[in-house]
Formats: structure tokens, C-alpha cells, sequence
């Protein structure tokens, strides 16, 4: 098979997205960020376990999927956020993080591990997705368009290469590790 | 290796690590980011459909996220089992229903936390389409990308999640 024989086979999406949930809730539950005390000591910040896993995510992540984009076997998919639906729909998804305790991964990797509390989550997650579905049309044509975002990616906002801001993110990233270490963290 | 697979807990950056390499196979093998929410949005879909078919297929939301079994909807299933493997093997599985740090704030009573959890669930749910995308489809592949709206949104669920968190239990810093 072919890389575009697997991308456009539904059949080995299905099982590619099953072989990526596995691996994905195995590494989940062996970083503890599906019990509720870990996701909850974050957003108190008192455990900074969720921010070391995410940023160590977006540093390996970040370098291999630019370097696949320079060698032409990945694309990018940014897309152009708004005040209206990043910062309303971000600060709404804040308030049910701490009110749940899991997120939408980590509830189900959660359930995976015994929490019967965030299987409940997901079908609360369910009817909020089902909802928005519903409220579409009606955000669509007013809240979600107000104050778009001046850019779709940093480097293009800051008028800087995409590689300058890589390495930047390179260095950045462990000098966070490194604070938290010294801040006993 | 076994003995490593049957640890209870591996170091947020191995895991992190992970993570990340686990991104680089999506955008390869799937071309697309790797996110949870869409996983919901479908399914919601595919109820919808369930109860009416005419009604679903006219909401336009529906047309660009396709009720159907997909990579998105196969990605949760599995990330029950990949927990339940991990959790098993390192003899950490079991059952609860109300976690002890809410039960110590809260009380231990289920329906409490049930109700709870359900209204939590519903706020994520709206939140992670609204914005478009969660704490793994925007926190972390749409960070990696360097993506504007994806650094804004991580933003605004931490200050939502942190301003929510400390009107439940009291920041430890005030």
C-alpha cells in the first residue's frame, strides 16, 4: 500500500484510529493525567504533571512533523481562529475541565481505568457536542465570526520564518521544564 | 519490558515523548491532526440521526463532520482499551465512581458527583466545538503546528479551568 492507499482506505483508518487510541490511553494512564487529582492539582497548580506531558508532546511533535512537512510527506492543518470562538469556547471548555476533572481524551482513557464518573462525563460530552451541533447555524452567522484573529499561525502573526519560531520553541519549552524543576515542581 | 509495561506510573516526559512520536504517525499515515472532540461531534451525529434522520441530515453541522464510525469515533474505543491495558497490567485498574479528593470536599454521595460530571461533560462537549477542538486536537497537535488560534484556545482552557478550580476547592495560593 501505497501512503495515499492508506490515507484514503477507510478500513485501515478505522483500524489506524483504534491502533492510535490504544497507544494513546496506554501512555494516558501510565502518565497519570486520567486520575481526577492529577487533572485537578494542574488547574490548582499545585502538579504540574498535565503541562510536563503536553509540552514535552508539543516539542517532539512540533520537530517531526515539520521536518515531514519539509521533506513533503505532511501538511499542516491550522486553521483561523476568532475571539468569539476560541476565547468564548476555550473559556467554556476551562470551566467543564475543572468541573469534570478529565478532558475529552483523558475521560475516556479514565473510563479504560475504572472512573465511572467520567464515562458519565462522556455522554455529558456527547449532548455539549450534540448542543453546539444544534446552535450552529445561529453562532455561525454571529458569535463565532466576531474579532478573527489577525494570523493563522505564530510565525505568520510575529512575520518571522516557521523555523526561527521551531527553534525558539526548542529552547523555550525546556527552560519552562527547567523553572518548574527549581520551583520544586 | 514487561516489568517497565507493569509500572504504575512512567515520567510525564517519556510519556509526552510518546505522545508526540504517536502525532508524527497521524499526520503521516491519517493527514490529520490527532484530537478527541471530533470523536464526540460524530457521535452526538449518529444519535441524531438515530432519533431522525430527515432532522440530522438538514443541520449543517452534520455535513462537515459526517455522523459516522470513523478514524475519530474508532480512536476513543481505543483509548479505553490502551487505559485498561496499562492499568491492568501494572494491577492499578478499579472501579470508582466518586474520586477521594472530591468525596473529601464534597462528600461521598455518587449522585452528587454523577450530576456533576454530566454537567462538566455537557460544558466540555460545547466548549471543545465551539472553539474548535480539545485539550489534545487544539493543547497539543494544533500547538505543535504553531497554530494561533490553538495557543489562544490552551490559554483559555487553563484560565477557565484554573478560575473554575479554585471556586470548587479554594486556591492553595490565596
Amino acid at each position: 500500500m501505497t501512503l495515499q492507499q492508506i490515507r484514503s482506505s477507510a478500513r485501515a483508518q478505522l483500524v489506524l484510529g483504534l491502533a492510535t487510541g490504544i497507544v494513546f490511553g496506554f501512555l494516558l494512564q501510565k502518565g497519570q493525567v486520567t486520575e481526577y487529582p492529577v487533572i485537578l492539582g494542574q488547574l490548582l497548580l499545585t502538579d504540574f504533571t498535565v503541562v510536563k506531558v503536553m509540552l514535552t508532546a508539543v516539542l517532539v511533535g512540533m520537530i517531526g512533523v515539520y521536518a515531514m512537512k519539509a521533506a513533503g510527506a505532511a501538511r499542516l492543518h491550522c486553521r483561523m481562529g476568532s475571539v468569539g470562538a476560541t476565547v468564548l469556547g476555550g473559556l467554556v471548555f476551562g470551566a467543564g475541565f475543572a468541573v469534570l476533572g478529565y478532558c475529552p481524551g483523558t475521560a475516556a482513557a479514565a473510563v479504560g481505568a475504572g472512573a465511572m464518573d467520567a464515562l458519565v462525563g462522556m455522554i455529558g460530552m456527547v449532548l455539549g457536542a450534540g448542543l453546539f451541533a444544534r446552535l450552529y447555524p445561529r453562532l455561525d452567522r454571529t458569535v463565532l465570526k466576531w474579532g478573527k484573529f489577525p494570523a493563522v499561525t505564530i510565525p505568520e502573526l510575529l512575520h518571522l520564518p516557521p523555523w526561527v519560531v521551531v527553534i525558539a520553541m526548542v529552547i523555550l519549552i525546556p527552560v519552562v521544564f527547567y523553572v518548574l524543576t527549581v520551583l520544586g515542581f | 519490558m514487561l516489568e517497565y509495561l507493569a509500572m504504575a506510573s512512567w515520567s510525564p516526559y517519556v510519556v509526552g515523548a510518546g505522545i508526540g512520536v504517536l502525532i508524527w504517525t497521524t499526520f503521516l499515515l491519517s493527514d490529520h491532526p490527532l484530537g478527541c472532540s471530533t470523536g464526540y461531534a460524530k457521535t452526538a451525529g449518529m444519535v441524531e440521526t438515530a432519533v431522525s434522520r430527515e432532522k440530522a441530515g438538514s443541520m449543517p453541522y452534520y455535513r462537515q463532520f459526517v455522523p459516522a464510525v470513523d478514524w475519530w469515533g474508532m480512536l476513543l474505543i481505543g483509548l479505553v482499551i490502551g487505559a485498561f491495558l496499562s492499568a491492568t497490567l501494572s494491577g492499578t485498574f478499579s472501579i470508582i465512581l466518586v474520586p477521594t479528593m472530591f468525596a473529601a470536599a464534597f462528600g461521598t454521595g455518587w449522585p452528587l458527583r454523577l450530576t456533576v460530571a454530566l454537567a462538566g461533560g455537557i460544558l466540555l462537549g460545547l466548549g471543545a466545538r465551539w472553539a474548535g477542538g480539545c485539550t489534545s486536537g487544539h493543547g497539543i497537535s494544533g500547538t505543535l503546528q504553531l497554530s494561533l488560534a490553538s495557543w489562544v484556545a490552551a490559554a483559555c482552557f487553563f484560565a477557565g479551568g484554573i478560575a473554575v478550580a479554585g471556586l470548587l476547592y479554594g486556591s492553595p495560593y490565596l
